[in-house]
């Protein structure tokens, strides 16, 4: 009885859920992904145009890379397109995806205030900009929230040889977009993927101080979750999507993408 | 403070100009909102007018209980809803999770406490008015129920928009079930959290502004059903 009464529950919500969007039933994928690719509007770009070929729509659930991987290993997402290679390896072999495949890049740049008191400009490797930032012991507003972004800043400051703590080095556990706001407010340091600095419209007295070492190359991987852990999802949906992603196609969409005038990701999937 | 100007410019555009976008995430909110408010009360009232009524062991317990509860945060309801709700959680195969569905249950879970303990303390003061008059009439004490929340019908509909206001304000819960996906789950509060992490504040406000118009409006109209309905009534 107790379990009829779940499902009249849980139907008459499924029938609100297609009320909002029945429409969309031709077919559809939930894609976990990263703030950094929505917030940029990257798939407001591309995501109509594999939509147009493949009658499929893109869900995109944006997440930190941490909480992205969380939510595929529970099998509530069809897709993964994030930016932690050494993550996403680890995945498949835990034996959640089949494939990883590299898909783009774009790169981390360092942000600061105009002012510049640790002399980032003056560096000439991104270690040496870390070490002067600890040396001055100026404020860094790190994302500290197991996202991709703070996965590659914690590896950097190891590489620099500086264990980041004290007053200066201060965690937000906040999202790309809500650590600028706070580096804006205290004038702080920041490290921020190009696409989400570019599109950010509140940058105060932040400015760009140092950009273009290789070791802040960013790359994004796309990975297919393993059909035989989650027999439920929609893995030949989810597969179309990520053949679009690597094809001629998907990588010349993602070319095209440009916010100011800019190019913002650099598709690189393997020929 | 120029931002502050541009947020009521960018509102007042947003409010003229009709936009599709925004009008589906208006109509999603209040959408998921006011069901989840008619779906607590459907459980609530009764539930409140119960506790007020019978006096059992562990009562006091209850209602503590039931008050703390209207203290829970949303981002936990959020957390539990979405345990609940994935695919390797008890209720995963509905496949619920980043649906309005999914949304409703969790904002069902934040609204719920509140219209209960606020129904059992209304119907309480009320009961103990009517309480000798009831009782020579020989009417049962589950019989008094529908007559208690029927002459509390004003003080309840303040409780029901308390309920409303705390569903349609909630972000944390939403955020973490609904996913805030594009034209499927999204709604004024995911909606400015995205824009403020954008950096586009004047649009995260103007949207906040949007929402307290919404709201009030719906305030305003209950305010004038329960005014229409004093006065017919005498």
């Amino acid at each position: 009885m107790k379990k009829t009464g779940l499902t009249l529950v849980a139907v008459g919500l499924t029938g609100l859920s297609l009320g909002a969007s029945a429409q969309d039933e031709a077919g559809f994928i939930t894609l976990a992904s990263t703030t950094s690719t929505e917030n940029s509007g990257l798939f407001d770009a591309i995501i109509p145009l594999f939509t147009d070929k493949s009658g499929i729509k893109v869900r995109v659930v944006a997440v930190g890379t941490g909480q992205a991987f969380e939510i595929a290993r529970r099998g509530d997402a069809d897709s993964l397109l994030v930016h932690d290679t050494a993550g996403e390896k680890h995945f498949v072999q835990e034996g959640y995806g089949t494939e990883r495949a590299d898909v783009m890049v774009n790169d981390f740049v360092l942000i600061g205030p105009g002012e510049d008191p640790a002399g980032l400009s003056e560096a000439e490797t991104v270690e040496q900009a870390f070490g002067r930032i600890a040396d001055a012991e100026a404020p860094f507003a790190s994302r500290g929230d197991d996202s991709g972004t703070n996965r590659a800043e914690l590896r950097l400051w190891e590489a620099a040889g500086v264990e980041p703590g004290g007053d200066w080095y201060r965690e937000l556990g906040s999202g790309m977009g809500p650590t600028l706001n706070t580096a804006a407010g205290m004038d702080a340091y920041v490290m921020a993927d190009r696409a989400t600095w570019v599109a950010f419209d509140n940058p105060q007295n932040l400015e760009l101080l140092f950009e273009g070492d290789d070791a802040l190359f960013n790359q994004y991987g796309s990975v297919l979750i393993d059909p035989e852990r989650h027999p439920h999802l929609k893995h030949d949906l989810a597969e179309q999507w990520h053949e679009w992603l690597l094809s001629e196609e998907g990588q010349q969409a993602i070319a095209d993408f440009e916010v100011k005038g800019q190019q913002l990701f650099f598709p690189n999937a393997a020929e | 403070m120029p931002d502050d100007a541009n947020a009521f410019q960018t509102a007042l555009a947003l409010i003229m100009g009709g936009d599709p976008d925004l009008l589906g995430i208006v109509m999603l909110s209040l959408q998921v909102s006011l069901t989840a408010v008619l779906i607590a009360a459907l459980i609530a009232l009764p539930l409140g007018a119960a506790l007020a009524l019978w006096q059992f062991p562990g009562r006091g317990v209850a209602i503590v209980m039931l008050n703390a509860m209207m203290g829970l945060p949303p981002v936990v309801a959020g957390l539990a809803v979405y345990l609940l709700l994935s695919r390797a959680g008890p209720l995963g195969e509905f496949g619920l999770l980043f649906t309005p569905g999914a949304m409703v249950i969790a904002q069902v879970i934040l609204v719920l406490p509140i219209i209960a303990a606020l129904t059992r303390q209304q119907v309480e003061e009320l009961h103990s008015e009517y309480r000798e008059q009831l009782s020579s009439m020989g009417v049962s004490r589950s019989r008094r129920i529908p007559t208690l929340l029927w002459d509390a019908r004003l003080g309840l509909t303040t409780v029901m928009l308390a309920g409303f206001g705390r569903a349609s304000a909630e972000v944390g819960a939403v955020m973490i079930v609904g996913g805030n996906i594009d034209g499927v789950s999204r709604v004024m509060t995911t909606a400015i959290v995205l824009e403020t992490s954008k950096g586009n504040l004047p649009l995260a406000l103007g949207l906040g502004i949007v929402l307290l118009v919404l709201v009030a409006l719906i305030n305003a109209a209950a305010h004038l059903v329960g005014e229409t309905a004093q006065r017919r009534l005498g």
